[in-house]
């Protein structure tokens, strides 16, 4: 029977932690539970039952103790002054109205605390709080003792343009909607009949207050516009807002033409209404897109986890997420360092390969500061993190990791080409369509120049793939599949070739069924821990989990031949392990059914491991809906002993390949692109990087614990092995969907260029059709890959 | 007719008072979050007693 934690809701296990007979997962949300209690604060959890967000149990001690510098307090304080202090955290945890409630009531918890202020969308507190009664390091300690443990980066003080460019737009569409209802109601006059009889000094105080209004409108509020065209054409590029920018010039030359020769009050209603509606367009299009790229950058992304050294000496995996600054990090053989920290005990070989692109290690002492992004080579090292870690750090090593595949996507430079000739074909139209009407009706040829103009903006084209492409990754991630950015997308529609990995991939990395054959000491135990420890190979880790118990010793001349095993001098004793061409010097016979890994110690044959693989479940049925569709291939760097039954899996269109170096791996990637395949590998992210980096789309299988590498271009989680093939199936419902896009898009410029160059369609109602096309694509690209996800996607 | 340019200096100065008036919401960053003021709304005031109250009042059981 196991109960619900009454603070966060998970699973509090046989033993649950009781507080007044409720039941609590750990220590920690009985801690938040009793605080909040005292504190009269109990209607956090009437707000939203389990509200509450579980965190490694662990006292805060001196972590916090930089906040009392001076200097970082000034550049973290927006307001200092007196006994009087102001400060704004990004607090990742916050998700419900209940910490809204909770993090707005912070003044019941500490009275040093004057108010506090969350913005949701933002997940940021601002708190006022007087400083001689609690320090910014209290208040960061009371916030890390209730759970929501704030995020903490000098760099903060930069990004905080965000919210003024937010805001600018707003001010402009404000602006913009202010004059065009004005100059409507003076031009309306004129759009009846009998308008003409106005009085020649209304039209024309009607005229000049019409220029007045419009005035802010085409030096402020459109000023992005001309910006953007100007910038295009200095570097000599015809982009879509030069079309925008004429079109407003032109409106606004003509109008000020009419007014001030008394022939007529010009066009001033359609020019701010113009700008009033494309600007509209545009903040909803910002606001997508911020949702999105949030999700992206904080939310949905990949799950990596860290092994950290607890303070009683034993190894923990855990997220992330919540690692903190002055942790102990153990990082092995080829491992990422995630932030960055301070090397407490090893001997490190840092390559920066994946940060600078220099690939030669580089060698650091104890004491010595190593950099986020570099990657260990050799034994493993210890390292102290000095530095707040920020997932960002780690998406951005993996996008900036992709000189490969670039300029391959059809799609985006269909898009440029079309963008481009697009534009100027636009611009001659409208003079053809001005030149027409010039001799027929000169206002009626100002209006078809403008409504061309803007009507035909390839904006809809523009946003089609982002849209859809963004919008299928945040489906994928919601569903444990991570892609690196859309262009994997594409590859993954492309691909026609499937080659997989063995061990750690199609297997089951947890599961092995591990005995050793011969008789091992304690002691030796030990020894073989000790070096298993430092490689990240799915059976070395299956080692080091089935001797959990056993201390660990200091190791030496640490050696991982990749594909044959480890050595290294531990106690003056010489550990090998590994395959039995390693460890025996000798071709073993082929007659194995399982995969085993030989010891010896000192020179001395000790016996070997025995592991027997479980198969991920649906393996066989996954397989089977791809073996129709896909040329498959398996490349396993152990020896054949499962031969037969992966066989009968695979069935026999399938090409096995047995004992592959990672090296072979590679080569055989290398030849199936010569044979113009496009290739997809799966596999495990750090033994497999070379085969993974040089395949069209490498996707890595993560079980519980991943180790991020950037080589390849997506994460599957372990869990959703089985749906592989639906999500490459769905690859391809997306791309139809940028297609019907593309065509609405088309058809929808097609019909409103007819009617613009017929001089029938006015600027205005151009103005908002414009913003209504991008709006519908945007919708639709977004509600039918949503729609089609429900409905295609486990 | 005069009053038409009575009823157009009117109608511009109350528009510009709206406009203003926005200006003002926008800068003062009634914009910038519209999600929060519609939960906090519906928040209880706290009592102002601090009395420990009995178990039975607290709302926390599971439900």
């Amino acid at each position: 029977m196991s109960q619900a934690c009454v603070h966060c809701g998970e699973d509090c296990g046989k033993a649950p932690v009781l507080y007044k007979d409720l039941p609590f997962c750990c220590n920690g949300c009985k801690t938040v539970y009793q605080l909040l209690n005292e504190k009269e604060l109990g209607s956090y959890y009437s707000i939203m039952p389990m509200a509450g967000i579980k965190v490694e149990e662990e006292s805060a001690g001196e972590k916090y103790a930089w906040l009392d510098l001076e200097e970082i307090k000034n550049k973290l304080l927006e307001f200092n002054e007196g006994t009087i202090s102001k400060v704004t955290f990004f607090i990742p945890a916050i998700h419900c109205a209940s910490c809204l409630w909770l993090l707005e009531n912070l003044h019941q918890l500490n009275p040093g605390v004057m108010a506090s202020q969350v913005n949701f969308p933002k997940k940021e507190v601002s708190i006022s709080f007087k400083n001689d009664q609690i320090s910014l390091r209290k208040l960061v300690e009371l916030l890390a003792a209730i759970h929501y443990i704030p995020e903490i980066s000098l760099k903060d003080i930069d990004k905080k343009k965000d919210t003024s460019s937010n805001r600018k737009v707003l001010l402009k569409i404000g602006i913009a909607g202010f004059s065009f209802m004005n100059t409507m109601m003076y031009n309306f006059p004129d759009y009846l009949p009998g308008g003409e009889l106005i009085e020649q000094e209304f039209r024309s105080l009607f005229g000049i207050l019409s220029f007045l209004l419009a005035l802010p409108v085409v030096f402020y509020c459109s000023n992005d516009y001309f910006l953007s065209a100007y910038k295009g054409l200095k570097h000599k590029v015809i982009n879509i807002d030069l079309p925008i920018a004429l079109g407003i010039i032109t409106l606004f030359l003509q109008s000020s033409y009419e007014v001030f020769s008394g022939s007529g009050i010009g066009f001033f209603d359609s020019l701010s209404g113009l700008l009033f509606f494309m600007l509209i367009g545009k903040w909803y299009q910002n606001k997508t897109y911020q949702a999105l790229s949030f999700e992206r950058d904080y939310k949905s992304y990949f799950p990596v986890a860290v092994n950290k050294i607890m303070s009683d000496g034993s190894e923990q995996s855990i997220p992330l997420s919540d690692l903190q600054q002055g942790d102990i990090l153990l990082i092995r053989n080829k491992e990422i360092i995630p932030a960055d920290a301070r090397i407490v005990s090893g001997q490190a070989n840092i390559d920066y390969s994946f940060v600078t692109g220099e690939a030669m290690p580089v060698s650091k002492k104890i004491g010595d500061t190593v950099f986020g992004g570099g990657k260990q080579a050799g034994s493993a090292i210890q390292i102290e993190i000095i530095k707040e870690v920020k997932q960002n750090l780690l998406t951005q090593l993996w996008n900036q990791n992709q000189e490969k595949n670039q300029a391959q996507s059809v799609l985006n430079s269909l898009v440029n080409r079309v963008s481009k000739y697009f534009t100027v074909v636009i611009i001659l139209i409208a003079l053809v369509a001005m030149i027409y009407w010039l001799n027929v009706d000169k206002r009626l040829a100002i209006y078809a120049f403008t409504s061309v103009l803007i009507i035909a903006c390839p904006c809809a084209l523009a946003l089609t793939v982002p849209f859809t492409f963004g919008n299928t990754m945040r489906q994928f991630g919601k569903r444990e599949f991570y892609l690196k950015n859309t262009q994997v997308i594409e590859d993954l529609y492309r691909a026609d070739t499937i080659v997989f990995d063995k061990t750690g991939t199609i297997t089951m990395s947890k599961a092995f069924q591990l005995s050793f054959e011969g008789s091992l000491s304690d002691e030796e135990e030990a020894l073989i821990k000790s070096l298993a420890r430092h490689s990240t190979h799915p059976l070395s880790k299956a080692i080091v989990t089935h001797l959990a118990d056993a201390p660990v010793h200091e190791t030496h001349e640490f050696k991982e031949l990749e594909g044959m095993g480890l050595s290294a001098l531990i106690r003056e004793q010489r550990v090998i392990m590994g395959s039995a061409a390693m460890v025996l010097g000798e071709k073993h016979s082929r007659e194995l059914t399982e995969s085993r890994v030989y010891v010896s110690i000192a020179g001395k044959y000790k016996g070997y491991y025995r592991l027997e693989n479980t198969y991920k479940e649906g393996l066989g049925k996954l397989i089977e809906e791809l073996s129709g569709r896909y040329e498959l291939h398996l490349l396993s760097g152990d020896n054949d002993s499962e031969k037969a039954v992966l066989s009968r899996i695979f069935g026999s269109g399938t090409n096995l390949h047995f004992n592959q170096s990672p090296t072979d791996k590679l080569e055989y990637i290398r030849n199936l692109k010569k044979e113009g395949k496009t290739v997809i590998m799966i596999g495990d992210g750090l033994n497999d990087a070379g085969a993974l980096h040089e395949s069209h789309t490498g996707i890595t299988i993560a079980d519980d614990v991943y180790q991020f590498s950037p080589a390849c271009e997506a994460i599957l989680s372990g869990r959703q092995f089985k749906n592989l093939f639906s999500y490459i199936r769905f690859t391809h419902k997306s791309l139809r969907i940028v297609h019907i896009s593309f065509g609405i898009s088309f058809l929808y410029n097609i019909v409103g260029l007819s009617f613009a160059v017929q001089g029938i369609l006015s600027p205005i109602v151009a103005a908002i059709l414009m913003p209504v096309s991008s709006v519908s694509v945007v919708a639709f690209a977004s509600l039918s890959v949503n729609w089609l996800a429900k409905r295609h996607l486990k | 007719m005069s009053v038409i340019v009575l009823l157009v200096i009117i109608g511009i100065l109350v528009a510009a008072g709206f406009l203003i008036a926005f200006i003002w919401a926008v800068r003062s960053g009634q914009y910038d979050d519209s999600y929060s003021p519609s939960v906090r709304i519906l928040f209880d005031d706290l009592k102002e007693s601090k009395e420990p109250s009995s178990e039975e009042e607290l709302p926390n059981k599971p439900k």
